[in-house]
């Protein structure tokens, strides 16, 4: 078994009264993809946020690729080389595609604002080097042509790209996707599945994935971990969870949809 | 990286720890001074403590507003000073006309209601066309665009009544009734003082009142709550917003009366900018958004605002405190955000949403 | 189709009435009566008037604005007569009302001057009549307007615009012209500080002709503009620096003060930019910055007895930038965690803070309190004294293009985006790894620099500084002045500040009214045009790309500028 990029021990998060992620232990390996499902409100979000810095956690511990991340400011956590998308989009509206992804080219830049003033040789390079990266970016998602663009005027499906080319910018070495496929159709929902695949595959990287879409949770991931009530339920390959009668019962207690949508993919 | 981090981090918090230190340092040094020093008699300490309260009642009276609006629409009205304004501006002609005709004079009372009637209408429908030309069409933008947008107001409003009525400062005219003094537990207490703490109670009892136990206040509750929930409830939420807007100006314009009573000098189109930011860090001072607090912020600042010049800033030997009146109301205004933004009765704010 | 006819009464007497309710507001507030006099074409046209009469005009034309071809030219000719009529009736009832009481006791602007006016000096009877007819051949005009085809109705606008432009500043283009064509031409085309009628309509015809030409050649331009040669295009810019090295000799003292307040205004304009435009903080008091530059400078140079080293101009002016940079430094450090309206409103209590504490007896001693720094002497090179505008002018101008440079630098930078991210998601930014306290600390200082700068020019170029000139208006004309121009933009700057600071002062009749319209424009700025009217470049050429696929997109679809 690879080595474990991110290891969460015992993570508990509070919102007053309200234990949002209670004692989650929780690993990823090297080179994986690992997806975390469960109901709605059942705290995956939320950790999501503690990974990222956006809430410190209550008590435990995240150690990612020798780093403890507990209390670090995110933009330190971003250095540390992980990056995420969200669940409802967020760009930067009102600056072009190609400004989105050299933002997120951030944690690799070095020059400063004396050297911006300046002119000097090394922030020229830097400046230049990052925008042809940032084409080739562009390229890589299909967005070619499009680089001038305001984010705010891409069409849903492409903004989507742009979030995760701008999560890929920064070369993560573990990159969180919150429902990458949330209102896409199913064709688009079978490409992004593929193309996470080769996220994985091409460039190496270790992905940690929320999903409502049991297709594309069962389709690509390795390991599965189910949430409910910020409790870990199970754990195990897609196969094992789609058996696991807990986890049947956390979502049938729910309703017949979610159940319904376990049973397709069995 | 690592240290470096912690570096930074720490250095920010140092400065402002040692700031809020220095602070507290100068308040306790500077009281001490003062006191040890004896130069006021304890009554004069309950005179200014009485004066203050009687302005910060006027304060408490326009926060209200600010706390209204804010609780419903998260955005702070910052033409509410000129809410006040209006008000103010527009009865010191009635006020003046009440005098001549010795209506004012005859039945105080009377007039004085009828003048605060005139100005919490003026008020209102000031504050309710603010809300529908300037607000309204900018719900759902950005943050900073509404705020844009009511700095631009409030100097309109105070140019279009400077056009109105003129620049010159006009003062409303005595009110023979509530002059002289009343003496209670041995302390003079001027009357008109009494009657403007006991009159801006009154309002607030109302609004208390209103908000807690009727209809309307019940929706304006459930929409500060939840606009959408409230909506499928089948509240109006254009008409609770507009309601909102209405009340804060009205107690605005109130205020603006009682104002003239307490400090009749002064009325001019410029009136409404240090009552607006005073009341402004009062409704902070007690938690934005939250109506009680609101009230005891404002009660606080005024009685703070009249009683520390004399304590702390002479006691620092600094002469002519009362001059620095002004900015003793910024500076708590910029600590109370700084070290305590939630204010006094805030709840503490949850962790920034994700 | 057939067409058809169908009038809307409610909408055209609402129309009518908020056009009404407007001629009333503008005429209650005194600018009709001051703006009448200024007069545009002699005789026959006042700023006064054009204020009164765009009212109806507007109305006219939005009352058929939405209307399809469907409609008859008649009806559509109908409807501007019944919103134009409807629009004089707040005019009438304020003629009649101030007969009838004396309103001047309360609204101290209705004066019998501004009545006469409203009835074009023929009494009360023959007025009232006059005002309905006006507004019918107003509000008619207005229809006519807007029933004319596209391309004719640009031309006429674009016509009209500049003649009354040209009226308006017709004082400006006497000061110009005389000792370049002599007093001769200037009598025998401006009469009484305005253009003649036949000169107004020579303009005109003019300016419609140039058009016409432009809108056939401006491809063709433009495609000649964009493959100059680098050579070209430094003599091109050489010959614009050169415009602008003797731009004070030519246009004389009082111009060139003039100016010099616009160039002061850039200066801080470009500052704020930085906070406000690009970082997204909105600083409401950054006059502190300029006070402190100002102080600083007074200081350190002056020769009366506050003068503390009586130092040479130019070894104070980077510790002045450097003081207000670091007073910048100190303010945003409390302010870091703050939302943007508590952001906007404790730099607000900075700013007063810093009034508050210049004109105390406190401090006095040391600043000179209400009484303020006098005797700080004139700037110098050599034996070269900035002494007059005219001069100072170009220290003026190298601050403003240092300045622009720097911002320039900044903006299309690493920083500039990191700012910029910051503005559109603070907490995006941060997880894409910006450390948003460094950036905002960072946009506070060097938004600070050419405040203190332009503090410190503005202390020497008076001679003397009182508390009284760095009040919140400051603040809040720089704000206006970025946000006109278009938040982020460094044309837009420059654009903004000539319109909101050179404007005024050539029109002295704005004067009263300019905050007045600053806090107007504020307001319609956000509501119909929040990317300001130079946007930056980014802005536009998505704009521009919005705009052609629309067109492309839905057919004879109306053109919709989409600015979302």
């Amino acid at each position: 078994m690879a080595e474990d990029l991110l290891v969460a021990r015992k993570v508990t998060k509070r919102f007053g009264g309200l234990v949002a992620v209670r004692e989650l232990d929780f690993t990823i390996p090297k080179g994986s993809i690992v997806s975390i499902i469960g109901p709605n409100g059942a705290g995956k979000t939320t950790f999501f946020n503690c990974i990222t810095g956006f809430y410190s956690i209550d008590e435990g511990d995240l150690i990612f690729d020798g780093h403890r991340l507990n209390g670090r400011p995110s933009y330190q956590i971003a250095r540390y080389g992980i990056s995420r998308t969200f669940q409802n989009i967020r760009l930067f509206e009102n600056m072009t595609v190609i400004e989105n992804i050299m933002v997120g080219q951030e944690p690799r830049l070095t020059s400063s604002w004396i050297g911006a003033i300046l002119g000097t040789p090394h922030t020229r390079a830097e400046e230049e080097q990052a925008e042809k990266k940032a084409r080739e970016m562009l390229q890589f998602v299909g967005l070619q042509g499009k680089g001038d663009w305001l984010a705010k005027n891409l069409p849903y499906g492409e903004q989507r790209r742009l979030e995760i080319a701008r999560a890929l910018a920064s070369d993560p070495k573990l990159l969180l996707l919150d429902e990458p496929t949330a209102g896409m159709n199913p064709r688009e929902t079978a490409e992004t599945t593929r193309f996470i695949q080769r996220l994985r595959d091409e460039l190496g990287i270790t992905i940690l994935l929320i999903e409502h879409d049991m297709r594309v949770v069962m389709g690509i991931s390795e390991r599965v971990t189910v949430l409910d009530y910020g409790e870990k339920i199970a754990e195990g390959t897609p196969a094992e969870i789609q058996t696991n009668p807990r986890v049947i019962e956390a979502y049938l207690g729910r309703g017949a949809a979610a159940s319904a949508n376990i049973e397709v993919s069995a | 990286m690592r240290e470096k981090f912690f570096e930074r981090f720490s250095w920010v918090s140092l400065v402002l720890n040692s700031f809020r230190i220095i602070v507290i340092i100068l308040i306790v040094v500077g009281a001490f001074n003062t006191l040890q020093g004896g130069k006021y008699t304890t009554s004069q300490w309950v005179s200014l403590s009485v004066s203050g309260l009687a302005q910060g009642s006027i304060y408490a009276l326009i926060a209200l507003g600010y706390t209204l609006v804010y609780g419903i629409l998260l955005m702070i009205n910052f033409a509410h000073g000129e809410v006040f304004m209006a008000g103010a501006f527009t009865a010191v002609f009635v006020a003046e006309a009440f005098k001549e005709s010795g209506f004012l004079d005859s039945s105080p009372l009377l007039a004085v209601t009828i003048l605060i009637l005139v100005a919490a209408v003026v008020s209102t429908v000031v504050a309710v066309i603010l809300e529908r030309v300037a607000y309204r069409p900018l719900r759902g933008a950005p943050r900073l665009v509404p705020l844009i947008t009511a700095i631009g107001a409030s100097f309109f409003l105070q140019y279009t009544f400077r056009g109105l009525y003129g620049s010159g400062f006009k003062s409303y005219p005595e009110v023979a009734a509530v002059q002289g003094t009343w003496h209670i537990a041995g302390n003079d207490i001027p009357i008109v003082q009494i009657v403007v703490f006991v009159a801006a109670i009154l309002l607030m009892v109302a609004l208390y009142w209103l908000v807690e136990r009727t209809k309307v206040g019940k929706a304006m509750r459930a929409v500060s709550e939840n606009k959408e929930v409230a909506a499928l409830m089948g509240i109006d939420i254009d008409q609770i917003i507009v309601m909102t807007f209405a009340i804060g100006g009205a107690l605005a314009g109130a205020a603006g009366v009682i104002n003239g009573l307490y400090r009749p000098q002064g009325v001019s189109f410029t009136m409404g900018f240090f009552p607006g930011i005073k009341a402004f860090t009062a409704a902070v001072l007690g938690g934005i958004g939250n109506i009680p607090g609101a009230m005891l912020g404002g009660l606080f600042l005024g009685v703070f605002e009249s009683i520390g010049p004399n304590l702390i800033l002479e006691g620092l030997g600094i002469p002519a405190a009362n001059q620095l009146k002004d900015a003793i109301a910024f500076t708590m205004l910029v600590l109370v955000l700084i070290f305590r933004p939630q204010g006094i009765l805030g709840e503490r704010l949850t962790e920034k949403k994700a | 189709m057939a067409k058809t006819g169908r009038i809307d009464w409610r909408q055209l007497i609402r129309y009518g009435l908020l056009a009404g309710v407007a001629a009333l507001y503008v005429s209650v507030i005194g600018m009709v009566e001051v703006f009448s006099q200024r007069s545009l074409i002699t005789g026959v046209l006042t700023l006064g008037q054009l204020l009164l009469f765009s009212a109806p005009v507007l109305a006219g034309y939005l009352a058929v604005y939405k209307d399809d071809e469907s409609q008859t030219a008649a009806f559509s000719l109908l409807k501007g007569v019944i919103t134009g009529l409807f629009s004089s009736l707040p005019l009438i009832a304020l003629v009649l009302l101030a007969n009838a009481v004396n309103l001047r006791a309360m609204f101290v602007n209705v004066s019998p001057a501004l009545i006469d006016i409203l009835v074009f000096g023929q009494g009360t009877a023959v007025g009232v009549l006059l005002l309905l007819l006006s507004g019918a051949i107003w509000g008619t005009l207005g229809v006519i307007i807007h029933l004319l085809p596209d391309k004719t109705r640009h031309v006429v606008l674009v016509g009209l615009s500049w003649t009354l432009g040209a009226g308006m500043l017709s004082e400006l283009l006497i000061q110009v012209f005389r000792p370049l064509f002599g007093s001769g031409f200037i009598r025998f085309v401006f009469q009484g500080g305005a253009l003649k009628l036949w000169a107004s309509i020579v303009v005109f015809i003019l300016v419609t002709l140039l058009d016409w030409y432009w809108s056939k050649r401006r491809e063709e331009v433009k495609t000649k503009m964009a493959n100059l040669n680098p050579t070209q295009r430094r003599a091109g810019m050489g010959v614009g620096l050169l415009i602008l090295l003797i731009l004070p000799w030519i246009l004389g003292t009082y111009l060139s003060e003039v100016l010099d307040n616009v160039g002061l205004f850039i200066l801080m304009g470009l500052g704020l930019n930085i906070a406000v435009g690009l970082a997204g903080l909105l600083d409401l008091g950054y006059v502190a910055t300029f006070a402190i530059g100002a102080y600083v400078m007074g200081l350190f140079t002056s020769t009366s007895s506050l003068g503390v080293g009586e130092l040479n101009f130019w070894i104070v002016l980077p510790i002045s930038i450097l003081a207000a940079m670091t007073a910048g430094f100190l303010l945003a450090l409390p302010v870091l965690h703050m939302r943007g309206d508590y952001l906007a409103i404790t730099t607000l209590g900075f700013g007063e803070i810093i009034r508050i504490l210049a004109l105390s007896d406190w401090l006095s001693p040391i600043i000179g309190g209400a009484q303020g720094i006098l005797a700080i002497p004139k700037p110098q090179i050599g034996s070269f004294v900035f002494r007059g505008p005219q001069e100072i002018y170009y220290l003026i101008l190298a601050g403003c293009i240092l300045a622009i440079f720097v911002s320039s630098r900044l903006n299309n930078s690493r920083t500039g985006r990191q700012w910029m991210a910051m503005r559109e998601d603070e907490d995006v930014a941060a997880a894409m790894g910006i450390d948003t306290t460094k950036s905002k600390v960072l946009a506070f200082t060097l938004s600070a620099a050419s405040g203190g700068l332009a503090g410190a020019i503005f202390a020497s170029k008076l001679g003397t500084i009182f508390p009284h000139s760095f009040n919140l208006l400051i603040s809040i004309n720089v704000l206006s002045l970025i946000i006109v121009g278009g938040m982020g933009s460094l044309p837009g700057v420059v654009v903004g500040a000539f319109a909101l600071v050179a404007l005024p002062e050539l029109l002295r009749e704005f004067a009263e009214y300019r905050l007045l319209l600053y806090g107007a424009l504020l307001i319609v700025m956000m509501l119909a045009r929040p990317e300001g009217l130079w946007p930056s470049a980014v802005r536009r050429r998505e704009l521009k790309g919005t705009e052609e696929e629309e067109i492309e997109g839905g057919e004879g679809a109306p053109v919709a500028v989409t600015a979302d």
